[in-house]
């Protein structure tokens, strides 16, 4: 955990402009994402300016989902940046972690290098919400192609085709799904809209 | 099980609506406003402070007025509001011997180092009905007297430590993990940082009741109040962006140390022990009682047998939540009318059988005659 | 994260904690009053706008040993810079979010060589003053009612 004094030498970016109101905003753009997965929502955080190499809607997502309680893990190019760290250091409070299971949000820049999912924590079976979303960049977000997705909150199927990702991300989330009701939950990112991938879904491989 | 009812919205909005209204009372008198709450029932919003676990005096007047003085439901409405607010984090742990005094007194020692202050208290008054607050009384002035500002006030257990006649108080690692109820739910065997966040958040009520009960030789444990003290302490929070604990203010507390006559057990000699309460706000019958219970459940680390309720760390720890307990005991209002016609169909049928039998033992006997 | 780190401050940073003191303390009419007193309000941006959360209030078993959690307190902060560079953080028990502005803004003016005379003469000396007098009042008030009790001899 990284808790050593961040010392400021400079001050990290302004956060959200109206707080209360633009995480409530960001947070219903979530919970619809999650509620109703595959969906595209919009976020409008154009005059959020967060620091490189952070996508700025997942910025809008760290601002709204993290506080003091959640431990976050950053995936390398993102842990590496100071200026990343100290933003959301200074605008969330959450505890910085290098352990994947001990995180309760996990930052992904950078999908197409990220380490296996089976690596997060899925929760426990008394708590089976304590396991880990993980926000991920997608340079690509449509549902023009991709895997059928079918289940809870999906009326009969939908498609959702996030790119880039890992080489075998799609099968490592068709066994995340096989753990249900334990998991990890997903929220792609991209310049301006998020889908959710969560848990409870359902998983196709054949391409529609 | 519990079956859920749908309905009766409309009666509910006017049940609410009757409610403000016999809130309000009588319009030709003036309404409360929060400022008097604070200021002129400040005990009722420190009990309200104290069991609702949040320090916020205007919020807690606003939750008295709400609840039309129901204390209880002032705490509640307190807790079910601190769920809306983020956490910052931790303070550093307040400095009691830094206090601010406004009352400090020992029923131990006579003659002490910073004297005996007794501050605004009802201790020393009979009992009887002021009438002159009835009708507005005039106020008197404070008395002033002079006072050395540099004299300590040393802890009256700091005193008794120094002859080696009390327990030091126990030691614990610098970097050992401290309980949270608020993040974790409460698990036995307790360790002495959650019970005592356990009972800083307990029903004053409860805690006296098990207080007493100690006092009257279930558990007996032979208590001096060795210090009260209430006043001013300043809260320090650690800001990691500038590296230092950085003042957020004074906030007012009670604190009460407790000294236990203790025969000695096979870990430890006979010498004194402690019991500790500390409350926000003043609250003094809080914290005696909290301290009484504190060194009662220390009866297993002290190598006690644990004989009594007030020493039954699951009993106490479990029943003193006035929130959850109001809301167990109060559910019992809900319709539970499903769970009711299964239970009565139940009764029905165990009544007949029982009847028939009755019948048929009698017919029998009637035949063997 | 602990105040252990912070056994020995520099004395920059010891007159900074002790401004804070007085701005937490300081009710809000006051700063703003200070704030209202300038007469070119410096150019700053808000990095972190005012918020209300909980901090956690910690005793300790006995008054000396291991720390348990008292109860929740409600605190504002807020911090800005100024464009000049230098950040302040304002931060105080309660709910007052203009209290928490003006008091980053102070701190962070506390900071620069050109405004750190003037808030030290015209918003921290009169909190200075405000305070010392009320805890003086406190003091008398409560030295009147130290007793002596005089212990009476049992039987005989």
């Amino acid at each position: 955990m990284t808790t050593a004094p961040l010392g400021l030498t400079k001050a990290p970016a302004p956060g959200l402009a109206n707080p209360v109101h633009d995480a409530q905003c960001i947070f219903k753009a979530a919970m619809n994402a999650l509620a109703r997965p595959g969906t595209l929502q919009t976020l409008h955080v154009t005059n959020l300016t967060a620091p490189h190499p952070l996508p700025r809607t997942m910025a809008a997502l760290a601002l709204a989902l993290l506080d003091y309680d959640t431990p976050v893990y950053l995936d390398t190019p993102l842990a590496k940046s100071r200026d990343v760290v100290d933003y959301l250091r200074f605008h969330t409070g959450a505890p910085v972690v290098d352990m994947q299971a001990d995180a309760a949000f996990a930052l992904i820049s950078t999908p197409e290098k990220m380490p296996p999912l089976s690596g997060f924590n899925v929760g426990t079976d008394e708590y089976p919400d304590r396991s880990t979303t993980l926000i991920m960049a997608a340079e690509t977000l449509t549902n023009e192609a991709g895997p059928l997705l079918s289940g809870p909150g999906i009326k009969t199927t939908t498609q959702l085709n996030a790119a880039p990702l890992a080489p075998g991300f799609w099968h490592q989330m068709s066994a995340n799904q096989t753990l249900y009701p334990l998991g990890v939950d997903v929220l792609f990112a991209s310049v301006d809209q998020i889908a959710g991938l969560p848990r409870s879904t359902t998983i196709s491989l054949k391409e529609a | 099980m519990y079956v859920a009812v749908k309905g009766g919205e409309k009666a509910i909005r006017n049940a609410h609506k009757l409610m403000e209204r016999d809130r309000r009372g009588d319009r030709t008198v003036p309404e409360l406003e929060l400022k008097q709450i604070a200021e002129q029932l400040y005990l009722s919003v420190s009990r309200v402070m104290s069991e609702g676990s949040l320090y916020d005096l205007e919020l807690a007047a606003l939750a008295i007025k709400q609840a039309r003085g129901d204390l209880i439901e002032a705490i509640f409405l307190l807790r079910a509001y601190r769920t809306t607010l983020p956490r910052f984090g931790y303070s550093e742990p307040i400095d009691t011997a830094a206090m601010l005094v406004r009352r400090r007194i020992s029923a131990t020692y006579k003659d002490l180092p910073g004297g005996q202050l007794l501050g605004p208290t009802y201790d020393y008054t009979h009992r009887l009905l002021d009438f002159k607050l009835a009708a507005d009384g005039e106020l008197p002035e404070p008395e002033k007297g002079a006072y050395d500002p540099d004299a300590d006030i040393p802890r009256v257990t700091d005193l008794l430590n120094a002859e080696g006649m009390m327990e030091p108080d126990p030691e614990t690692p610098q970097d050992a993990e401290i309980g949270d109820l608020t993040r974790e739910p409460l698990a036995f065997p307790a360790d002495r940082d959650v019970r005592l966040q356990n009972l800083a958040r307990g029903d004053e009520g409860f805690l006296l009741a098990l207080g007493y009960s100690t006092q009257r030789g279930f558990g007996g444990s032979h208590p001096f109040a060795g210090e009260i003290r209430h006043g001013e302490v300043e809260v320090e929070f650690f800001v990691e962006e500038l590296g230092f604990a950085v003042p957020l203010g004074t906030m007012t507390v009670t604190e009460c140390q407790m000294i236990n006559q203790f025969k000695g057990s096979t870990v430890a000699p006979p010498q004194f022990t402690r019991g500790y309460g500390l409350a926000p706000g003043q609250s003094e019958r809080k914290v005696m009682s909290m301290a009484l219970v504190d060194r009662a459940l220390r009866c297993r680390e002290l190598g006690e047998e644990a004989t009594a309720p007030a020493q039954d760390e699951e009993f106490v720890l479990s029943h003193s939540d006035n929130v959850q307990a109001t809301g167990f005991v109060e559910h019992l209002k809900l319709p539970h009318y499903v769970d009711f016609q299964a239970e009565l169909e139940l009764v029905r049928r165990m009544n007949k059988d029982w009847h028939s039998k009755e019948a048929n033992t009698a017919q029998a006997e009637e035949a063997a005659q | 994260m602990s105040a252990d780190t912070q056994t020995s401050l520099s004395p920059e940073l010891e007159t900074r904690r002790a401004a804070m003191a007085l701005l937490a303390n300081a009710p809000e009419e006051t700063l703003k009053a200070a704030w209202d007193a300038l007469d070119t309000p410096p150019a700053h941006t808000v990095i972190r706008q005012p918020e209300t959360g909980l901090v956690m209030v910690r005793g300790r078993a006995g008054g000396t040993g291991a720390p348990f959690n008292l109860c929740e307190a409600t605190v504002t902060r807020c911090v800005v810079a100024l464009d000049t560079g230098e950040t302040g953080f304002g931060q105080s028990l309660g709910r007052s979010k203009a209290k928490a502005l003006y008091s980053a803004i102070f701190d962070a003016l506390l900071q620069t060589k050109d405004w750190s005379e003037y808030v030290e003469t015209h918003v921290l000396q009169p909190l200075n003053t405000a305070t010392q007098a009320a805890e003086h009042q406190t003091r008398e008030e409560v030295a009147a009612t130290k007793v002596d009790f005089f212990t009476m001899v049992r039987g005989d």
